[in-house]
């Protein structure tokens, strides 16, 4: 019964959707308010039944209702109930429905954060959100629809949760990393509605700046949960695999980035117009191209779901129709984008856009290492697939040169810039250099030439970041402190977000070439020095799991003869599906993480035991934490704030006039 | 002013020719591998066993149906099939390992560590042998017959399910030299 409201209750979203998509837009052609102002409100209907419909979903499967086949082949009866509803979204037609919950609660926000903006803007990009929703969620109801039931023949218990997939990570990361996903939907649907309309000015990229950050907060927080879930759950100690939906999430980020970036230029200065929103679809684009990629099975992945032609067919199907015709319409709109201000070729402009084209170049290099295997296989070459060092050879080099230009991008004036301005900054990159070779031979003993290269760039950048607040602090009369709190919170953010983005990649150089990992065999008494640690296996013991059995190792870890730390690895049987499962036992640190995983048992009482040691590993998701720190802290900067409140009145004018 | 109109449209395009290509893929199955050597003879080699040392050439693993399964140190999957690797063996079945792009000492202590499922192993360290074959990656399981043609290909972690549901028919054929018409 619940299932069946919950059923109904898509349909609903799905019929309002359509409404959504339709009559503001009429409304617009024809000027009729009325209908304008459907869109705010039919886009909190949308949400609230798609809300139902969710919670529908949910109680499906804490009610253990097996007649429904998804909850059948997802849920067990054993399964703790926090892991009932994170199996909502542990397969595809659930995953789906919380792709569309999320577009909706997008549709919600707009609707209810944009009372300054004019009705005929709100109504185009509610409509245009509008049409989204009608597409997936016409998908998930002719294709994959979760409330399907199976009668009379319905099992008597599931087929349980996949175990990789019944972790705290699971539980946070999907949610996290679609509002990413598909917030980016608003600021495609901000570029549309502006090309339509034929508006496109500053006022137009400061309204789809906040939700472009927001999007990319959510995005970036999403990527470094699944990279951490990687590492701790999969038992392999890695952290990314360029495995083609990690590639699908990050293609869409890099895109963001660019369109943040140029976003900003566009609202300065006027300029890049047509380059923003360009930037806008290919965001969109690659979501939902990951989207494809995931379902339809086109490549193989350890996250992809059922593979059925069908379904991709119906995705492509989406994919042409909703970018073909936005490329269509850029191709027929664009040339009448004019810029409203030049620049010189020094400039904050100029080094922004070299910024982009290399986010760009990035993206099209994911974007065809993803792809590759699909081209060869349509050339006939065969069946192969590029793998880590395809991407890592090409993605240094990019990182290198991003990091240069943003250093010097983030200090440099807008429209014109003295060059002379950067000589000091040598003074700045001798001390950088000295830090980034003196450094890592501080920490490690030995420092190859990539890594002193890194290093020393990374803190260039955090010096020159640190110089420039200063610079900027400095020339208030009150003193230092009144000028640190006379700077904005959007140039804050950035800086946050910078020095984000340097930890992060400090963390990946220093943990890809300095980490140990060794293959040993361990029973009562053994010991093994890794790094500077000496783990010493104590014993083991079975213990019993909510619906799993597992063996527990001790693992004593000591550091000069002192106790570290006391790791219980876990080889773990989940009972239902027969399948074991390695949880890792780690002892994490700001400067390192030490990690043991079990393999299997060998004879004598001894187990295949795999110990790493992962220096600076935590600084990846550190720097990602910031970077979407560094976003939000942007966002509520005041211009986006004074704007709400001054166009209050504008609003209420409107509806007078009526 | 016509041709700067057409710059616009090249996005449309390059889109419009991606998506062409993913139609294109549609349907067909990443995973189903068509190995250029189905139905032909194993590649010639003249490679040493990884632990003897001793020569191996393709008359040296001739003779009987026997299993070549791929795998390497570097490979996680690979440690996730050994077990079965492991299992099959004591149960007599001859597997023939195929020790693909590896480090010859890493590949030594992985089998110290789990065992030697293997009756001989080819250490193909320069990986040439893998690419006559047609490997893919690491792990990938091959039915070779007696007169050492491959009949069979699976890629990807293999364990006792597929054993039972897809090989043992087919390697059962093998053994009472009929025609392998089980195995696809």
């Amino acid at each position: 019964m619940i299932a069946e409201l919950g059923h109904f209750a898509l349909v609903l979203a799905l019929v309002i959707a359509l409404l959504q998509a339709t009559l503001p837009l009429y409304g617009v052609y024809a000027n009729i308010p009325a209908l304008q102002r459907f869109a705010r409100s039919s886009a909190l209907m949308q949400a609230f039944c798609l809300i139902l419909s969710f919670a529908g979903l949910i109680v499906a499967f804490l009610q253990n209702d097996f007649t429904l086949d998804y909850v059948s082949r997802q849920s067990n009866t054993l399964l703790p109930y926090y892991y009932k509803i994170s199996a909502v979204w542990g397969g595809h037609e659930g995953s789906l429905l919380l792709w569309v919950l999320v577009l909706s609660l997008w549709g919600a926000a707009v609707s209810l954060f944009s009372h300054s903006l004019p009705r005929e803007m709100v109504a185009r990009v509610l409509a245009i959100i509008g049409m989204v929703g009608v597409a997936l969620m016409s998908f998930i109801l002719m294709t994959s629809n979760p409330f399907n039931r199976i009668l009379p023949d319905f099992p008597l218990d599931g087929a349980d949760l996949n175990p990789l997939l019944q972790d705290i990570g699971l539980i946070v990361h999907p949610p996290i990393l679609y509002m990413g996903y598909v917030g980016f939907t608003v600021p495609f649907a901000f570029a549309m509605a502006a090309l339509l309309g034929g508006r496109l000015d500053s006022a137009w990229a400061r309204w789809s700046r906040p939700w472009a950050v927001a999007a990319w907060c959510f995005l970036t927080v999403g990527i470094a949960l699944g990279s951490w879930w990687a590492y701790y759950e999969l038992g392999w100690g890695g952290w990314w695999f360029w495995d083609p939906v990690e590639n699908a999430s990050f293609m869409p980020w890099l895109a963001g980035t660019a369109l943040i970036h140029s976003l900003a230029v566009s609202e300065k200065r006027g300029v890049f117009k047509a380059w923003t929103v360009m930037l806008a679809i290919i965001a969109f684009a690659l979501s939902l191209l990951g989207t494809f990629l995931v379902r339809s099975g086109v490549l193989t992945s350890v996250h992809a779901f059922a593979s059925d032609p069908a379904r991709g067919m119906f995705v492509l199907g989406i994919l042409t129709v909703v970018i073909g015709g936005s490329l269509l319409l850029f191709a027929l709109r664009a040339s009448h984008l004019n810029s409203e201000s030049r620049y010189a070729l020094v400039s904050r402009e100029s080094f922004l856009l070299v910024n982009n084209l290399l986010l760009v170049t990035a993206t099209t290099v994911v974007l065809l290492g993803t792809l590759y295997p699909l081209i060869a296989d349509a050339l006939t070459l065969g069946k192969v697939s590029v793998g880590a060092p395809y991407f890592n050879a090409l993605f240094m080099p990019l990182a290198f040169i991003l990091l240069v230009f943003m250093g010097l991008g983030s200090l440099s004036n807008w429209k014109r810039h003295d060059i002379r301005s950067f000589i000091p900054l040598w003074k700045v990159l001798a001390v950088a250099v000295f830090l980034g070779v003196a450094l890592p031979l501080f920490f490690f003993g030995t420092a190859p030439i990539k890594v002193m290269m890194s290093a020393s760039l990374c803190v260039w950048v955090l010096l020159s970041i640190v110089r420039d607040v200063w610079l900027k602090a400095r020339t208030a009369k009150q003193g230092i402190l009144a000028g640190l709190g006379r700077l904005s919170r959007s140039y804050y953010g950035m800086q946050l977000a910078h020095i984000g983005i340097l930890v992060t990649i400090l963390g990946v150089t220093f943990t890809s070439n300095y980490s140990i990992e060794r293959d040993v065999r361990m029973g009562v008494g053994d010991s093994v020095n890794v790094g500077p640690y000496h783990f010493e296996w104590q014993g083991i013991r079975d213990i019993q799991g909510a619906n799993y059995r597992a063996t527990q190792a001790e693992v004593k870890v000591s550091k000069d003869g002192e106790l570290v730390s006391l790791l219980h690895p876990e080889k773990r049987i989940y009972v239902v599906q027969n399948r074991s499962m390695t949880e890792a036992a780690i002892d994490s640190g700001l400067f390192r993480d030490v990690y043991v995983a079990m393999g299997e048992p060998l004879d004598n009482n001894q187990w295949a035991v795999r110990v790493y040691y992962k220096p600076f590993v935590r600084w990846l998701w550190l720097g990602a934490l910031m970077m979407a720190a560094g976003g939000i802290l942007a966002m509520s900067d005041r211009r986006y704030r004074i704007a709400a409140r001054q166009a209050t009145p504008v609003v209420s004018q409107g509806a007078t006039a009526k | 002013m016509k041709m700067r109109a057409l710059l616009w449209a090249i996005p449309l395009v390059l889109f419009l020719g991606l998506a062409a290509l993913l139609m294109s893929r549609l349907g067909t199955d990443p995973t189903a591998l068509p190995s250029a050597r189905l139905g032909k003879p194993f590649p010639e080699f003249q490679l040493a066993d990884l632990l003897t040392n001793q020569p191996l050439t393709l008359a040296s693993i001739k003779g009987k149906p026997a299993v070549v399964n791929v795998w390497a140190s570097w490979c996680p999957s690979c440690k996730e099939e050994h077990p079965a690797l492991m299992k099959l063996a004591q149960q007599g079945l001859p597997i023939i390992g195929l020790n693909y792009k590896d480090v010859p000492d890493d590949a030594k202590a992985y089998l110290m560590q789990r065992g030697n499922p293997f009756q001989v192993i080819i250490a193909d360290v320069d990986g040439n042998l893998g690419l006559d074959l047609g490997v893919y990656g690491a792990p990938e399981t091959y039915l070779i017959d007696a007169k050492g043609d491959v009949v069979y290909r699976y890629v990807g972690v293999f364990d006792e399910k597929i054993w039972q549901s897809q090989l043992a028919p087919c390697y059962q054929q093998l053994l009472t030299g009929g025609e392998a018409t089980l195995c696809q």
